[in-house]
């Protein structure tokens, strides 16, 4: 299968200033990738880079397998059937919802160009107000005239500036999800950017964690998770706290908590310093246990209370508890290990 | 009533007065408005006066005329202030090339040139006896008569002229409309398959098009109410022909019913101003700017800007200005008198009268309305700022009217019950053109200072009172250094104006009284063009005070920008 995006070692500069370093990955037809990371991380440049605002410094973005820019070539924006969803959605408020709608399909006549409008309101559920202005809607409605806009025009790839940052936090998690049933359901190969890792696992097959213009991991959200590449993803990505260990043999470590054993070769040599990332789904509350550890801090989540407790040595772990066992500050409760990934780092 | 006002505290004015309808300061503001629509009141009640056959005459000679005229100079103007002013608005607002920077605020300089400055000047310079004819016809040897040059005394000269003076209102609204747009619209039409070119006029012009149709408005008023120009040029318009009217055909009534047509035009324009203004509430399209990064052009594209740009600045400002001066230069040994500095002394001394009475008046409306914000108060407000569409012409007829007519009854009653004539007491005075400048000229100290009192938040008065402040201590620690920055820029605003205002002068002032406006018009008139350079100049250098203002204005209010 041929890719519909390709990035092969693109760099981008702005004002001279290195923003992107030789970055490349690739996206099939009707994937959606995320880019996740901290502002500043030249995310929304890159993705400025596919849409042909920005030209790389080196490296080559293919299009459909057309190169679209690298060096020399610089396919301009309008030739390049990208759609593009603003950060603050850029609708055009001198027209109305269908005008914007249809503002992409000069080419088409006008039944045809009716045709479409409507098969994308109803698709996005805008039907109501199609002679609405922007003015009068609200930040949801907004955004889902933008992406009708975006996707009327059937482009090669979505592109998406953090699309949820304007609505309310609340909002942001369903809004994704009903988003990537859209795009699924429809095909549409698409890329976000954002810094908020809920919206990325919601919405994307693929997710790639920036920071300072590099990509560091490409991968599912699941295996980015259980198997981040550097300290800085398994950071970055979830919970979890780094335990000082020491290594025994090729699968074993040994941690304050006991001996952790991963089930596979980690990579290190034996006597090795190292760091263990520790998930709080890998530690599990359990009273029978004689491993004891101490409240020092408790967040209420619903359904479950984060804990975060300190070992014996004062190092401090994480623990995810169902709700009903509320414990007090300082009360000393058993815990046990529970790791199916055991990740290793080498200790700093 | 607000209660959050200043002076509705408890104790500074007794309560009862506090709510009463005839608060004196209320009274006040329904006094000065009322004193100030006095003029547009009489030149209205004009309609309902027989002029005799004077207004069938100037129906089936002139009045067609008028009309032709003057909608062929509103048209003309208005098509080509577009092109002068939009495109330099857009190049220098996205694009980077050589001079932006002093072209950018250059641009406004054509502002300071009285449109019939600008008129002589370039009479002098293209006409016959002119520099550049002379030049041609000793580069290629022609006579006088061998070969055609455009007459700059014509309708198109006009149109010409006023469009170079007045094409920065477009520029500076358009600019600021530019400015505000959200760089992602312009994005967004690209990604959707328009080119730039495209994205300008599908997506750039329509959203700055209310802001452009404001500017335009303003240089439609502005175009109507030109007198010098036309008068010069000899091009039959409403001012010239109330003129004609009242002086050559002696006819007060039918000048103003003249003034009457005039004004139903003028009203049809800020009917189109207001309705853009409303319409631009709807065109922000985001509360979230990004940086504008502006795209460098280089090599032939930009040498373009930059001629697109010098083009106005050169032609409105430069060229005239470095005329006026070699004139200047070679006349003022015999200009530069004691009569000189008498004109300046008048011209001064009118101004500074004008701007000061213009501030205090606008101190109390301005804190009136803020006082009592109701309906009556800021339809006071909103009814005061429209002196300024009003051409200075017909101010000068509605001041003269009821000037007359209380000079001719006081003196009737004088004669008849003290055996005296007290004769002129009111017109031909000073206190008449004051009155004048005042109807026409108060908007715009009242914006400069009601802009300056809206950033003095209520809340911040409350924090005042809240740590122990009273309110004189309010006015004077925070109202007065507050609004100091406003109340000079009105003061300035209205001197420089009155400094270069000429229809009203022309027929108010007092019998031999000149100023320097009025000098260059004169010598204009007589032919004299190099010695009007001197008045003319000193005139020119007193406008480019507004021009640096208003540019520091802008560049510190959009600092995110520039």
């Amino acid at each position: 299968m041929t890719n519909t995006l390709e990035l092969r070692d693109v760099s981008v500069a702005i004002e001279e200033r290195p923003i992107i370093n030789s970055l490349s990955f690739s996206l099939e037809k009707g994937e959606i990738a995320c880019l996740l990371g901290p502002s500043g991380c030249g995310k929304t440049t890159l993705l400025r880079t596919i849409a042909g605002f920005e030209r790389p410094t080196t490296g080559e973005v293919w299009l459909e397998s057309r190169l679209v820019s690298d060096e020399h070539i610089m396919v301009p924006v309008e030739d390049r059937k990208v759609g593009m969803v603003f950060q603050d959605y850029a609708l055009f408020p001198h027209l109305n919802v269908k005008d914007n709608i249809a503002f992409g399909l000069q080419q088409m006549n006008s039944n045809e160009r009716k045709a479409r409008v409507e098969e994308m309101a109803e698709l996005l559920e805008v039907s109501s107000f199609l002679n609405d202005y922007p003015h009068r809607l609200s930040g949801g409605q907004q955004q889902r005239v933008a992406l009708a806009r975006a996707i009327a025009t059937r482009p090669n790839v979505l592109l998406l500036d953090e699309p949820f940052a304007s609505l309310d936090i609340e909002l942001r998690e369903q809004i994704a999800k009903e988003m990537r049933t859209v795009l699924k359901a429809n095909g549409v190969t698409a890329i976000l950017v954002s810094h908020n890792q809920m919206e990325a696992f919601a919405m994307a097959d693929t997710i790639g964690v920036m920071r300072d213009g590099a990509l560091l991991q490409w991968d599912n959200a699941f295996t980015l998770y259980h198997r981040p590449v550097c300290t800085y993803v398994a950071d970055f990505v979830g919970d979890g706290v780094f335990l000082p260990g020491k290594v025994i043999n090729s699968t074993n470590v040994e941690t304050e908590l006991g001996i952790i054993n991963g089930g596979q070769s980690h990579g290190f040599a034996f006597d090795d310093e190292v760091i263990v990332l520790i998930r709080p789904d890998d530690i599990i509350h359990d009273d029978s246990s004689g491993m004891q550890a101490k409240v020092q801090d408790k967040a209420f989540r619903g359904a479950e209370f984060l804990y975060t407790l300190a070992l014996e040595s004062g190092l401090q772990v994480l623990t995810l508890v169902p709700s009903h066992h509320n414990h007090a500050l300082d009360e000393s409760i058993g815990i046990r290990l529970e790791i199916d990934h055991l990740v290793v780092f080498p200790a700093q | 009533m607000s209660s959050l006002g200043l002076l509705s505290w408890p104790g500074f004015i007794p309560d009862w007065i506090q709510r009463s309808r005839f608060h004196p300061w209320l009274m006040g503001l329904i006094l000065i408005a009322s004193l100030l629509a006095i003029p547009v009141f009489c030149i209205l009640l004009s309609v309902f006066l027989d002029s005799g056959d004077v207004w069938q005459h100037l129906y089936e000679t002139v009045l067609v005329s008028y009309i032709l005229n003057s909608l062929a100079l509103v048209s003309g103007v208005g098509f080509l202030v577009l092109s002068l002013g939009i495109i330099p608005a857009w190049l220098v607002t996205m694009y980077k090339f050589p001079g932006r920077k002093i072209l950018s605020w250059a641009l406004l300089l054509p502002m300071a040139i009285p449109a019939y400055i600008i008129a002589y000047t370039y009479t002098g310079m293209l006409d016959v006896a002119g520099p550049l004819q002379i030049m041609l016809r000793e580069f290629f040897a022609w006579e006088y008569g061998d070969y055609w040059f455009p007459e700059v005394r014509s309708l198109g000269g006009a149109i010409f002229m006023l469009a170079l003076v007045l094409y920065p209102y477009v520029y500076l609204l358009s600019r600021a409309a530019f400015i505000e747009q959200s760089l992602c619209v312009l994005e967004v039409s690209r990604t959707l398959g328009c080119g730039p070119f495209r994205s300008f006029y599908k997506v750039a012009i329509p959203l700055a098009r209310p802001a452009i149709i404001a500017g335009l408005s303003l240089v439609m008023m502005e175009t109507l109410a030109d007198y010098g120009t036309v008068q010069y040029f000899g091009v039959a318009t409403f001012t010239t022909g109330i003129f004609r009217t009242w002086f050559g055909l002696g006819s007060s009534v039918a000048a103003a019913q003249l003034a009457v047509v005039l004004l139903m035009l003028i009203m049809l324009v800020v009917i189109l101003e207001a309705w853009s203004r409303q319409q631009a509430r709807y065109h922000h399209t985001s509360n979230r700017y990004s940086k504008l990064i502006r795209k460098p052009l280089r090599g032939v594209p930009g040498s373009i800007a930059t001629i697109a740009c010098v083009l106005p600045v050169a032609f409105g400002f430069v060229i005239p200005a470095v005329q006026l001066f070699i004139w200047a230069r070679q006349t003022w040994s015999d200009v530069i008198d004691k009569e000189f500095f008498a004109l300046i002394g008048h011209s001064v001394e009118l101004a500074a009268i004008a701007s000061v009475t213009a501030v205090l008046l606008t101190l109390f409306i301005a804190y009136g309305k803020r006082l009592f914000s109701n309906p009556l108060t800021s339809f006071i407000v909103r009814f005061l700022g429209m002196g300024y569409a009003i051409p200075g012409t017909v101010i000068a007829v509605g001041v003269l009217i009821p000037f007359a007519w209380l000079d001719n009854s006081v003196d009737a009653w004088m004669r008849l019950h003290m055996g005296v004539s007290t004769g002129l007491l009111f017109s031909g005075t000073i206190f008449a053109l004051i009155f004048a400048y005042l109807v026409r000229f108060l908007p715009v100290s009242l914006n400069a200072v009601d802009a300056g009192l809206s950033k003095v938040r209520p809340s911040m008065d409350e924090a005042g009172r809240s740590m122990g402040l009273n309110a004189g201590n309010i006015l004077r620690k925070i109202h007065v250094p507050m609004l100091k920055g406003s109340i000079l820029t009105a003061a300035l605003l209205v001197f420089v104006d009155v400094l270069k205002e000429l229809p009203a002068t022309l027929i108010l002032r007092p019998f031999n009284f000149n100023t320097l406006a009025i000098r260059t018009y004169e010598l204009a008139n007589e032919e004299r063009l190099a010695e009007a350079a001197s008045p003319a100049l000193a005139i020119v250098l007193v406008g480019i005070i507004p021009v640096i203002i208003l540019s520091r204005s802008i560049s510190r209010s959009r600092t995110g920008h520039d």
